[in-house]
């Protein structure tokens, strides 16, 4: 049986603030006007951590944290903004864009993504480690959508909305560490998947242009993630 | 003993090229050859990528000509699709593509040859430039960069930006035309038309004091290829191909498009990155053909516009058939300026152009597609294979400073032959051996899809391979 959740005071960049215990630095942070950049969290879907954007400083503790992911504790005092976040949170960037082979210019999310976002966030002018030029697949056996590993940054929108919201858990992650990639079904092509709806969700909640709407030229693709807002609305009146 | 001059880099041009020029016992020159010096491998990269991205992606060839490079790849990508787009996107693209080249031949013709022409080829080289044009003749200068600027706004006001623009899509273009820029681009047309037809006035009361330079500029018989509408009149986006022979007597009509491996074929010299094309049926390398702004007016039977009709008459009164001298290429081009304002003010007045429907949806129903349209230097052909979900398996590009390669080689030969003498290369004779490549405008970049600075090399070897001397120049 869970713990019930209580009010407890922290400390955000020398604010003092309320909180419940459930609740992660992230929301804390967001209810108090706070502003901690994030790229693999999106409302609505459970937080994992895994871009390490949002990390954030807390005393006492010899490690960063990642806000989106941490709940908060009482008496906790939290940094979200410092010298050093700033330069970790533009290396993160920089290796994801080592990491891919992300040309902007021709991508179909140009001007609609949020890692191209996150690198004007930051102030990621250019990188100071080597580009890897990994070779990747473009898998565009669906009918109405193509997925672009060259662009994925691995943030697990896709997995997460499939499986939490969908229920069809067509995407999982296949791989470990650089070699990761997300995978439909048995890593077979996704035009072949025999649980993918062809809902559209993993499209519209990709951070880039990984996935895309079949037939979109450079620039085309925006991305809607209100549906998720929505989808929890109807889902609270329900209850 | 024989010997050797090599130009590298060679100056004023888009692109990075070298100039060699051999010389034999008697010290005199033997032949010259125009190297392209840079690679990038479009082709090859652009495997594996949907067919979609091709437009933005070979745009990137070029930051001059972006444009024609989306043109191409967008008639390429329609053909995949196998659809007709409709009528009021094929007019914005005409635009939009004329003042691209409108821009384009702007540059070449101002910031690039007008020093020469205007300043004399034997100038001092600090001045050879648009500053020292600047400051000797600033009404030019001004009225030259009135007009890039003009083709330039044109493109960004229609297209969104200036360069590298992603509003041509496959299907058509992604927005109509604002009925506020149709206005504005009307009322700026008359300036510009008054511009460029006192140049033209200017250029053919000073041609005549070039008569050795139209001599000797690359002034030989050769087949001229270009896009011709069914009226027969100078088309630059859509039409069918005409190869025409130095007498303008048609060699070959109506190719269509899809059709073009069988009157192209393509040799490589082992000397450059740049592919020398040649006319099938005449082999290699007397299949030797010219394409661009000269090409265009010597294919074309009439412009279709009447301010331009008018000066296309006084331009076929310089030969009997085809015009030869490449020196000319800077009349056409200023011609071809003309008939883009022209042109743009017919489009611009069609009922349909302001109409929203601009875009056809499907997704690849063929797997192949060829794309050819005009480039300001002359036809520019993208041929594309599609996998069975849209992705390229293979791609080729023939730009149209390609094409012009044989035609360049053998014009700077005669140009060298004709000023280079002794073993040293004296500097009136350098530009004018560089002046030849100028006149065909060539774009380095596009035609290897090579990358970089555009310096200039030139080198004189001796019969056995010794460097008797070398110039290099980075402006």
């Amino acid at each position: 049986m869970s713990t019930p959740s209580r009010v407890i005071t922290l400390t955000l960049d020398d604010r003092e603030v309320g909180a419940h215990t459930d609740q992660t630095i992230l929301e804390v942070a967001r209810e108090n006007g706070i502003v901690i950049p994030t790229l693999c969290h999106l409302e609505g879907l459970l937080p994992i951590g895994a871009c390490r954007i949002c990390l954030v400083e807390v005393v006492g503790s010899n490690k960063l944290l990642p806000a989106c992911a941490t709940k908060v504790t009482d008496g906790m005092r939290v940094i979200t903004q410092s010298e050093r976040l700033t330069r970790y949170r533009r290396r993160v960037v920089e290796f994801l864009f080592a990491s891919g082979n992300h040309i902007c210019a021709v991508c179909v999310s140009n001007h609609h993504c949020e890692l191209q976002d996150m690198a004007v966030y930051t102030g990621m002018s250019h990188l100071t480690e080597p580009y890897r030029y990994p070779k990747l697949r473009v898998d565009a056996s669906h009918e109405r959508f193509v997925q672009d590993d060259n662009r994925c940054i691995l943030c697990q929108r896709c997995v997460r909305v499939c499986a939490e919201i969908e229920g069809a858990h067509t995407w999982d992650v296949m791989g470990r560490g650089i070699e990761a990639r997300v995978i439909t079904d048995l890593n077979q092509p996704w035009g072949e998947s025999d649980t993918c709806t062809s809902c559209s969700k993993c499209v519209q909640v990709c951070p880039t242009g990984a996935l895309s709407i079949k037939g979109m030229a450079a620039a085309e693709m925006k991305k809607r993630k209100h549906f998720l807002a929505q989808y929890w609305t109807l889902k609270e009146e329900e209850s | 003993m024989s010997r050797t001059i090599v130009i590298d880099p060679v100056t004023r041009i888009e692109g990075h090229a070298k100039i060699t020029i051999y010389l034999n016992d008697e010290g005199n020159v033997r032949d010259a050859r125009f190297h392209v010096t840079q690679y990038r491998g479009f082709e090859k990269f652009c495997e594996g990528r949907p067919y979609t991205e091709m437009p933005a992606l070979t745009a990137r060839t070029c930051g001059i000509c972006p444009i024609s490079h989306l043109m191409a790849a967008s008639k390429a990508c329609d053909a995949i699709l196998a659809v007709r787009i409709p009528d009021t996107a094929v007019k914005l693209r005409k635009i939009v593509n004329l003042a691209q080249i409108i821009q384009s031949h702007a540059l070449s013709f101002f910031h690039l040859s007008s020093p020469d022409l205007l300043l004399g080829m034997d100038a001092p080289i600090e001045q050879r430039n648009i500053l020292g044009l600047a400051a000797s003749h600033p009404e030019m200068a001004r009225e030259g960069i009135w007009l890039r600027k003009f083709g330039q706004q044109i493109i960004e006001k229609i297209a969104g930006k200036r360069i590298h623009p992603a509003w041509t899509v496959p299907g058509g273009v992604s927005a109509p035309l604002a009925p506020e820029t149709r206005e504005w681009i009307l009322s700026q047309l008359p300036e510009g038309i008054r511009i460029i037809q006192r140049v033209l006035e200017w250029y053919k009361s000073a041609y005549g004091q070039f008569a050795d330079e139209i001599e000797y500029f690359a002034n030989f018989p050769s087949l001229f290829m270009g896009l011709v509408n069914e009226d027969d009149s100078l088309e630059h986006y859509d039409g069918a191909l005409r190869v025409v022979d130095d007498r303008r007597r048609i060699i070959a009509d109506r190719i269509p498009s899809a059709d073009y491996q069988d009157y192209i074929s393509e040799y490589v010299e082992p000397d450059s990155y740049l592919k020398s094309p040649f006319y099938k049926m005449m082999g290699y390398p007397e299949g030797i053909y010219r394409v661009g702004p000269l090409a265009r007016l010597n294919c074309a039977e009439r412009t279709g516009a009447p301010l331009s009709a008018v000066e296309l008459f006084a331009f076929r009164k310089l030969s009997k058939g085809a015009v030869l001298s490449s020196f000319h290429y800077h009349y056409a081009r200023l011609i071809e300026i003309l008939f883009g304002f022209e042109r743009i003010e017919q489009l611009l007045n069609e009922s349909d152009i302001l109409s929203e429907h601009v875009r056809a949806h499907a997704g690849p129903n063929r797997e192949e597609g060829v794309g050819i349209s005009e480039a300001p230097r002359g036809m520019l052909l993208h041929h594309y294979k599609v996998d069975r979900n849209g992705l390229i398996t293979w791609a080729n590009l023939i730009i149209a400073t390609g094409h012009n390669n044989l035609a360049m080689n053998r014009g700077i030969a005669q140009a060298a032959k004709h000023y280079v003498k002794g073993d040293k290369i004296k500097e009136g004779a350098l530009n004018r051996v560089e002046a030849v490549i100028r006149c065909y405008d060539p774009c380095l970049s596009c035609s290897t899809h090579a990358f970089g600075e555009m310096p200039m090399r030139v080198q004189l070897i001796g019969p056995e391979g010794t460097l008797l001397d070398e110039k290099i120049r980075t402006i």
